[in-house]
């Protein structure tokens, strides 16, 4: 366990990537190897299965502690993590870490029957056992992710760097279904590629924002243009008569969309897809937050599935007749995907059309109307393309539309979480609403750590009532807040909600009394309603 | 602020607060003083010299002998300041003072204030583990406790100091082992000392930013048992720093003097590493938890020790100081002051 707290202590608090490959790498060619393909789940979104919550551990330190809760909540709020919070609480132990890393993992995963007492037994045992920074990382393994900027693409290269192996070929290895209880790293990095595991997607190929006008790009004969649509993008499989859908998350969610599953009977074996998991009804996407109402939860109801139900917007076929096909140029890829889905002909799956446009100008043209279209923008692909592996330059843009803004007031301010415990950084904003002010967001980003520091110390100094974490602050600083959609909704007491909002810039230009007003909101809301 | 008339239950001579909560800082109305005023007053007494606490523009100032001369190193040599020895009495129309170990940095006191049988303390900054250098935090029993409360909450829990220095050890080894230059920040009065007293030996020099280097000379000059180091200036080359310990104050983070000593490991020495968070954003390679402040049991131990009926709690955690122990028995209440806004002070975690 000391091990993977070293590591996580190494990785936390370096910036830089290849600091961080080589102590992933150290760890790996060294490490227990029943440890080692823990963590390689932990860090390609297999982490187990909870069986044991947050509310649990929390009155459990109390209960250890004697601390009064009021002051647990304020410390937890300086922390800004629960399993930190509780790892700094504890009175000492013992610190005699006896046990590896998969013995703690595979005793949790063992408690999902157990009785309310066992389970605390386990963990008293594990706080007893371990010191403070194993503390924490054993919470962490039950409250949530590490968030130490590991991507799955680091995991890959470290391992590749390991094994000798080609990074494309290793994150194919280790993507698809498998559990760390029952498989060796050894056995997975070993595989025959092709076959095995039926429901093992391909690496997704992602685009770049394309920051420039498309001229660039050349001759615009070269390129293939289609909608960027604002979904999930995900990969249908169907092999050895079994149909996987997969999210670009690499989670598995076949059973969360029963739309798909009629797709079974209709697709040629040895097919997979790649495409966009959209909201759909009347030829037209639905807000992404419909979508979010359907990723939270297993079983779907019925009113769900008739007010939202997906598709499956097709961009591109990766493997064909049961063959790999993504080295063939896209443009030849295309044609097959037109072929297969045309023979498919189920409402479930669909083309993301292709725009046909003959110059540049012609094509910004149609960029300024992807709102009416309900996509957040234009994708940008090379006809000759290959599929490639991860975000790579060149071949795939993304070039989204400028987002929509509004001016807006600060009127809440709650501490943040991870790097920025214990600063005031995440805040609530209002419009003008006659001489009254009406909430309708909050934002998280988009601040310079030297604006934060000054909002934090503004905040510190101008709160005017404390509501548990929450402080009331004056209405004075004015923040453009910019967002990529806007709904209807009737949770907010604004009537809308906003798609991916977040701090353009602080207007210290501007007086609150010449913010945006809800009106100005309402008009948003018409004129891009989708 | 405190009502004017509030009579002290164990006051029966005085109809006002024997130390009120004003506006310009902690003033004593019998005495005529203040106690580390942040606006200029007539007459000063002084708990230590970190900037918050010590600020120019007052006509006397009284503290610890030890802190005359840092005190007129920062505020100027023209200053009137009057020195002290810890337990020594001045009387001041009536009203007895006098300072008493608070342990924080060199020349730190407590503000002892007595009248007739009532016995204020004003803390200052104190922590309550003996650093080795700054003499040893001492409780003084009194009625009326006025206590920081920097790391209030029970998060803050500090490792003996012999554990952290070990660790620097390790840490400046293990850089030397990679060639790397060891870089520790850490306040200019107080922390600096600590570490230079502790690590004297760490490597064959030692170098030091020039806010550093003058006052660790100054202290030389005055019998401290420091080691002599080597002030950096622009001219310096920069092959000298290989393998050897550089200090710098925390306020050179981020900044282009760190340049000179690539390739490098940073090491920043603060109460606030213990949280993580705070750690990332310094984006400092090391975290030491290192304070001159007390840790969440120090200032409880420190409380009961004084045996004080009434705690005014201040910067820092002090609400939730209070509260906690006004949950156990203790009266408290929280007041607001300006102390511990300065960047000199460890009250800032940015």
């Amino acid at each position: 366990m000391k091990a993977f707290a070293d590591l996580i202590k190494l990785l936390s608090n370096s910036t830089k990537t290849n600091e961080k490959l080589d102590a992933l790498s150290k760890y790996f060619g060294s490490a227990d190897p029943k440890d080692s393909i823990w963590v390689l789940a932990l860090f390609t979104g297999r982490r187990p299965k909870r069986t044991v919550n947050a509310t649990q551990l929390a009155t459990w330190c109390l209960q250890m502690t004697n601390l009064p809760s009021w002051l647990f909540e304020e410390c937890y709020h300086t922390v800004g993590d629960l399993a930190e919070t509780i790892a700094l609480l504890l009175p000492e132990g013992k610190s005699i870490a006896v046990h590896p890393l998969h013995y703690w993992l595979e005793g949790l995963l063992a408690l999902e029957k157990a009785s309310e007492e066992e389970k605390q037994k386990f963990i008293l045992n594990a706080w007893e056992e371990l010191d403070t920074s194993e503390r924490f990382v054993f919470n962490k393994l039950i409250t949530g992710s590490f968030r130490i900027g590991v991507s799955q693409k680091m995991m890959v290269n470290a391992l590749a760097n390991t094994h000798d192996i080609p990074a494309p070929t290793l994150s194919h290895m280790i993507s698809g279904n498998w559990d760390p209880r029952e498989i060796t790293l050894d056995s997975l990095l070993n595989e025959d590629v092709t076959g095995a595991d039926a429901s093992k997607p391909f690496p997704f190929y992602l685009a770049y924002p394309l920051e420039t006008a498309p001229d660039v790009l050349g001759s615009p004969e070269e390129w293939q243009a289609e909608w960027k649509w604002d979904g999930i993008r995900g990969q249908i499989i169907k092999r050895q008569g079994q149909l996987f859908v997969w999210s670009r998350g690499e989670e598995l969610i076949t059973e969360k969309f029963p739309e798909y599953g009629p797709l079974l009977e209709h697709l040629p074996e040895g097919t997979v897809i790649d495409g966009e998991i959209l909201t759909y009804t009347n030829d037209f996407p639905l807000p992404f937050q419909t979508l979010q109402t359907r990723i939270g939860r297993k079983n779907v109801t019925k009113k769900q599935l008739q007010e939202a139900p997906v598709v499956f917007l097709s961009y591109d076929l990766l493997e064909w007749e049961g063959k790999d096909i993504r080295t063939s140029p896209l443009s030849e890829r295309r044609v097959l995907l037109e072929q297969v889905v045309e023979q498919v002909n189920h409402p479930a799956l669909r083309l993301s059309p292709v725009i046909t446009f003959h110059n540049w100008d012609a094509l910004i043209e149609f960029r300024s109307k992807s709102r009416e279209q309900g996509s957040e923008g234009l994708m940008l692909k090379k006809k000759d393309s290959p599929y490639q592996v991860g975000r790579k330059r060149g071949d795939w843009w993304k070039w989204k539309i400028d987002p929509l803004t509004i001016d807006a007031v600060m009127i809440y301010a709650q501490k943040g979480h991870g790097r920025r415990s214990n600063l005031y950084t995440d805040y609530t904003f209002a419009v003008k609403d006659g001489d009254q002010l009406v909430s309708f967001t909050k934002a998280y980003s988009g601040l310079t750590d030297k604006e934060i520091n000054e909002v934090d110390n503004w905040v510190k100094r101008n709160s005017i009532e404390k509501f548990g974490p929450v402080r009331t602050v004056k209405p004075e600083l004015v923040f453009e807040i910019a967002f990529e959609g806007i709904a209807a909704s009737n949770r907010h007491k604004s009537g809308v909600a906003l798609r991916f909002p977040r701090i353009n810039r602080w207007r210290k230009d501007k007086p609150p009394e010449e913010i945006n007003t809800l009106e100005d909101l309402q008009l948003l809301l018409k004129m891009h309603k989708q | 602020m405190q009502g004017f008339f509030y009579v002290h239950d164990n006051c029966t001579c005085s109809l006002m607060q024997l130390l009120q909560f004003t506006d310009k800082g902690i003033y004593c109305p019998v005495g005529d003083f203040y106690i580390d005023p942040w606006q200029p007053v007539q007459k000063a007494v002084i708990t230590h010299a970190h900037s918050d606490h010590a600020r120019g523009g007052s006509q006397n100032y009284l503290c610890h002998h030890d802190s005359v001369p840092i005190l007129k190193l920062r505020l100027g040599p023209d200053i009137s300041v009057q020195g002290v020895a810890y337990g020594e009495t001045i009387r001041m129309n009536g009203v007895t003072i006098s300072l008493h170990p608070a342990g924080h940095v060199i020349g730190s006191a407590q503000i002892r204030v007595a009248l007739n049988n009532e016995v204020w303390v004003a803390s200052g900054d104190y922590k309550t583990e003996h650093d080795g250098i700054s003499a040893a935090f001492e409780p003084v029993p009194c009625q009326t406790f006025i206590t920081e409360c920097t790391f209030g909450l029970p998060i803050y829990n500090w490792q003996p100091q012999q554990v952290v220095f070990d660790n620097i050890r390790q840490w400046v080894h293990e850089n030397q082992q990679a060639g790397k230059t060891s870089v520790l920040l850490g306040y200019s009065l107080g922390k600096a000392q600590r570490l230079l007293y502790h690590l004297k030996d760490i490597s064959p020099e030692i170098w030091a930013h020039g806010a550093i280097y003058i006052t660790n000379q100054m202290l030389r000059e005055h019998g401290w048992d420091l080691p002599e180091l080597h002030r950096i200036t622009p001219e310096t080359p920069h092959s000298v720093f290989k393998n050897n310990l550089v200090i710098g104050p925390p306020s050179a983070a981020d900044t282009t003097w760190m340049r000179r000593f690539n390739p490098y490991s940073l090491g920043v020495c603060s109460g606030w590493m213990q949280v993580r968070g705070h750690m990332r954003r310094r984006n400092a390679d090391a975290g030491f938890i290192l304070s001159d402040h007390a840790d969440w049991n120090g200032l409880l131990s420190a409380v009961k020790a004084t045996g004080a009926e009434k705690v005014y709690t201040t910067h820092g955690f002090s609400s939730a100081f209070a509260r906690y122990l006004q949950e156990n028995g203790i009266p408290a209440e929280e007041v607001k002051t300006e102390y511990g806004v300065t960047e000199e002070e460890e009250t800032n975690p940015s």
